[in-house]
């Protein structure tokens, strides 16, 4: 462990005087350039290194200071109080061990003090400082100081929070940050410098032994595994196992450029031979044997959603943990916390900001451990699959083993066989379009061709489906994502049975069409784009939902308050305008011989 | 405090950790080796990090005709020592136009002979992650980067639009024409910088330390003259001083300070009373918010 080193986070609310206590650190600890001081205005122009944040006096993005005093090194981050921007704080907190919560002494605690607390807990970080600044406006009270100190007591005791040292501070004019303070006598505590030289920066792991492969290291008969171990230690002679693979090996060597280890302990980054030569690739897990992580492919997790878009249960993201990336739905959102009242409320999806307690579900068994036990291969992040951006953090409560305790039934007539009767192969025919756009119809009629043609069909249509399966979904975002995963399975079913099934829904978001190409690629899957312009559709209103969506009767309509997102490739694009039905109904049948679905 | 060896071993990892990420998701990964010391410190790890085998990454050095000659031979002699192949770019079309930093003042200068430099190379040879040595300690701005910092297809950085980067996990995950630019140094300061230059016994080009050296005063800064093509104003004189620089770049533009820190120790002793920060001689930095727009352009 590397003691000599504490890395801190600084959180506060807007004008808290979070950057100008930061800046004080930085003087008083006097490792600011005489040239860069000279250039900032006052001592929270030391932080701010964008330009916007120089002209609205605000951090936006967190940013990284690096100081020393002769007694320790730190690395703070500096994280913004402003409520969007509650993801980089997550983001700092991640690596931090300390936080440091400040508090205006004039306005008390806040509703983000709450929020910044929350985020600390759920992050794992148990040591809190809470800065009382400002006290030289509160006329360096002692009661004031004692009003908030027993606010925050409560509050920390909610959300787990035992270890917090309260101190009082001025951080415009340092009293309390290196120099104990003349104008408070009634406080006999440490200076913030001193208690952050002090205490001592992390629990000593005494975990057991975690590596995740990052890399195959081959070279020249050589064959290691290079990770950073991510808990406790390792010797040359340990029983692993390498997960989620289970197989068992001991480890040979640990190798450096300097030369052999006799032992490797959390945070070095090494490379491990094994006695024998198992199969291991990116993405595994070399643990000790005598004491595994957990391996599922669902657990519990907190969530902050980091999103500029709804997280919607049922939509399937990118799951990184450890060095492992696999797809992952949330499968049941539990609750989702309000920060202002502190308590747990049902939610459907979590919003920009949100925190909140989820079971997921992922297309493989990784191997893990809680977050209470290991930060490194307890947290995850969640990554957007079109935009690729990161979009959720989490960090693991517990395993759920219900996959693991329904063990799945082999039988002997299988789909080829129930296929082989009827003489075709399954497939799926999508259809995606605008309401009104002439998806029902062009179904229809494939339909029919199919069953003059002696082929079994079924036809899954929105608006009947949401008669029966799905009657209890609505039309949000999150229960379109639902209404999608239903449908999807259930065609996956009937392409099981043997059949040639017709999906005719509007499914407006690409992430769903996706997961449905994904979750029926074993069959014959054609995304058909029924492409109508939405003036067309407008006109024709069948069913006169887009009048009412214009007066406003109908909410969440699509193509007018709520997106279609257009194909990228499909299989077929149909241009409705330039065919008639019964040239739709032969492209439809052609690509499906082309794909060997019948002769 | 000195950087003690725990710290140095921590940094060290951490660095390692984020190279091997980088080879590991990456299709086509490159490291900018710009010869100075932090880059040099860069290929020390890379090496470490890929033990026994070599770094699985191209090396890519961009050349904008007006470096001191001691590191163009620096460069080379490395290179060779390392057996490491060397891709070097030169903005053909600017040293054509006869871009200098003289001719055409540093914003003009840096712009088309780095920062276009550096995309067309980017472009020319389809890397999708460049790997930097540049530290948030160097500069404000940098103190906001990602340790995988995203770059749009045109190759910019849009600082309010990051990535939040949580624990270990580096997000590399591309859309097309979009590329990463890996900063395994970001956590470490000039100080860890020349302790760890000590502890490993890295090479660095002999410029850091002082000698005796013609300088003349320019712009508040010591030039020193490097060749024919900087040309002495009328009142100009060189004078035989101690000096060293802090940083490496182009040569006009590289401003020396006076010092008689002729090893690493006494660098690093040095820094340790040192009242002026770690980029102060670059006239490259200076004006408003100047490396933050270059950065945003795609500057390193």
């Amino acid at each position: 462990m590397n003691e000599d080193l504490l890395r801190f986070i600084a959180c506060g609310s807007v004008d808290d005087g979070k950057s100008t206590l930061i800046g004080r650190l930085l003087v008083d600890a006097d490792v600011v350039p005489d040239d860069r001081r000279a250039a900032a205005p006052d001592l929270a122009g030391l932080l701010d290194g964008l330009q916007a944040e120089r002209e609205q006096g605000i951090t936006i993005d967190v940013g990284y200071r690096y100081f020393s005093t002769p007694r320790r090194r730190f690395i703070v981050a500096d994280t913004p109080g402003h409520e969007q921007y509650t993801r980089n704080m997550a983001t700092g907190a991640s690596t931090a061990d300390l936080a440091v919560i400040l508090v205006d002494a004039t306005k008390g605690l806040l509703p983000q003090t709450l929020r910044h607390s929350a985020i600390v807990a759920l992050m794992g970080i148990r040591r809190i400082v809470l800065a009382v600044n400002k006290m030289d406006l509160a006329g360096y009270r002692e009661d004031r100081f004692a009003a908030i100190v027993d606010g925050y007591a409560t509050m920390a005791g909610e959300l787990g929070l035992s270890d917090v040292t309260a101190i009082p501070v001025s951080a415009l004019h340092g009293d309390n940050v290196m120099r104990s303070s003349a104008a408070m006598p009634w406080y006999r505590g440490p200076t913030l410098l001193g208690h952050l030289e002090t205490v001592p920066a992390a629990p000593a792991s005494d975990l057991p032994f975690r590596l995740a492969v990052q890399w195959i290291n081959r070279d020249a008969g050589f064959r290691g595994y290079a990770g950073t171990v991510l808990g406790g230690s390792v010797r040359p002679g340990d029983e692993v196992v390498v997960l989620p693979s289970g197989v068992r090996a001991q480890v040979a060597r640990i190798v450096t450029y300097e030369g052999d280890l006799d032992r490797a302990t959390a945070g070095q980054a090494v490379t491990l031979t094994l006695d024998p030569e198992v199969d291991v690739g990116r993405g595994d897990v070399i643990a000790a044997a005598g004491a595994p992580p957990h391996l599922s492919d669902q657990f519990a997790a907190h969530i902050v959603w980091l999103g500029d878009a709804p997280m919607l249960p049922g939509r399937p993201y990118l799951l990184r943990l450890g060095t492992a990336t696999t797809t992952a739905m949330v499968s049941g959102l539990k609750h989702r916390l309000d920060i202002a009242s502190g308590s747990q409320r049902p939610a459907k999806q979590l919003e920009p900001n949100d925190i909140g307690l989820a079971n997921l579900s992922l297309d493989r068994a990784l191997p893990f451990d809680t977050y209470d036990d290991n930060r490194e291969t307890g947290g995850f992040i969640l990554i957007d699959r079109l935009s690729n951006a990161t979009v959720g953090a989490g960090m693991i409560r517990f395993p759920l083993r219900r996959a693991a305790n329904l063990a799945w039934q082999d039988f002997t007539v299988d789909k080829t066989a129930r296929a082989a009767i009827k003489g075709h192969r399954p497939a799926v025919l999508w259809f995606t379009g605008l309401s009104g756009a002439g998806k029902s119809a062009i179904a229809d009629g494939v339909e029919k061709r199919l069953t003059a043609l002696g082929h079994h069909t079924y036809l899954l249509d929105g608006d009947n489906v949401r008669h029966g399966l799905n009657r209890d979904l609505g039309f949000t975002d999150a229960d379109r994502v639902e209404n999608i995963r239903r449908v999807i399975e259930t065609a996956h079913l009937m392409a099981d049975a043997g059949l040639i099934v017709l999906v005719s829904f509007i499914s407006p978001f690409r992430a769903e069409r996706r997961l449905a190409r994904e979750r029926l690629a074993d069959d014959a899957f054609l995304e058909i784009f029924v492409d109508t312009p939405i003036e067309v559709c407008e006109r024709r209103d069948p069913k006169g939902l887009y009048h009412k969506a214009r007066v406003g009767e109908l909410r969440n309509f699509t193509g007018i308050d709520s997106a279609y997102e257009p194909p990228e490739a499909p299989d077929l694009h149909l241009r409705t305008l330039e065919m008639t039905i019964d040239d739709e109904v032969e492209r439809i049948i052609e690509a499906l011989q082309r794909r060997g679905v019948f002769d | 405090m000195p950087v003690s060896n725990s710290h140095l071993q921590a940094l060290e990892a951490e660095a390692i950790h984020a190279l091997r990420e980088a080879a590991a998701v990456f299709r086509k990964p490159v490291i900018l080796y710009s010869i100075g010391k932090d880059s040099s410190v860069l290929l020390h790890l890379a090496l470490k990090a890929f033990y026994p085998a070599k770094p699985p990454f191209a090396l890519l050095h961009v050349d904008t005709t007006w470096k001191f000659r001691e590191m163009i031979a620096f460069r080379d002699r490395r290179m060779k020592e390392l057996g490491l192949p060397l891709t070097v770019h030169v903005n053909q079309d600017g040293l054509a136009r006869g871009i200098g930093p003289l001719s055409h003042g540093a914003a003009v200068h840096t712009d088309i002979m780095k920062t276009e430099a550096l995309k067309q190379a980017l472009d020319l040879h389809g890397f999708d992650a460049a790997i930097g040595g540049a530290r948030r300690d160097e500069e404000p701005s940098r103190a906001k980067e990602r340790i995988f910092s995203l770059r749009s297809a045109s190759h910019c950085w849009d600082p309010r639009g990051q990535r939040p980067e949580l624990w270990r996990l580096y997000n590399g995950r591309l859309n097309p024409g979009e590329s990463i630019r890996v900063f395994p140094l970001s956590n470490w300061t000039e100080l860890d910088i020349w302790t760890y230059i000590a502890r490993e016994k890295i090479p660095v080009v002999p410029l850091y330390f002082a000698a005796g050296r013609m300088v003349v005063q320019r712009n508040g800064m010591l030039i020193l003259r490097d060749d024919e093509r900087l040309t002495l104003l009328p009142k100009e004189l060189p004078e035989l001083l101690w000096v060293r620089f802090r940083t490496l770049g182009c040569y006009p533009l590289t401003g020396a300070i006076e010092s008689r820190a002729d090893t690493v120790a006494a660098i690093i002793d040095e820094l340790g009373r040192s009242r002026t920060s770690e980029r102060q001689g670059r006239a490259i930095d200076h004006g408003e918010s100047s490396m933050e727009r270059k950065k945003v352009e795609g500057y390193f």
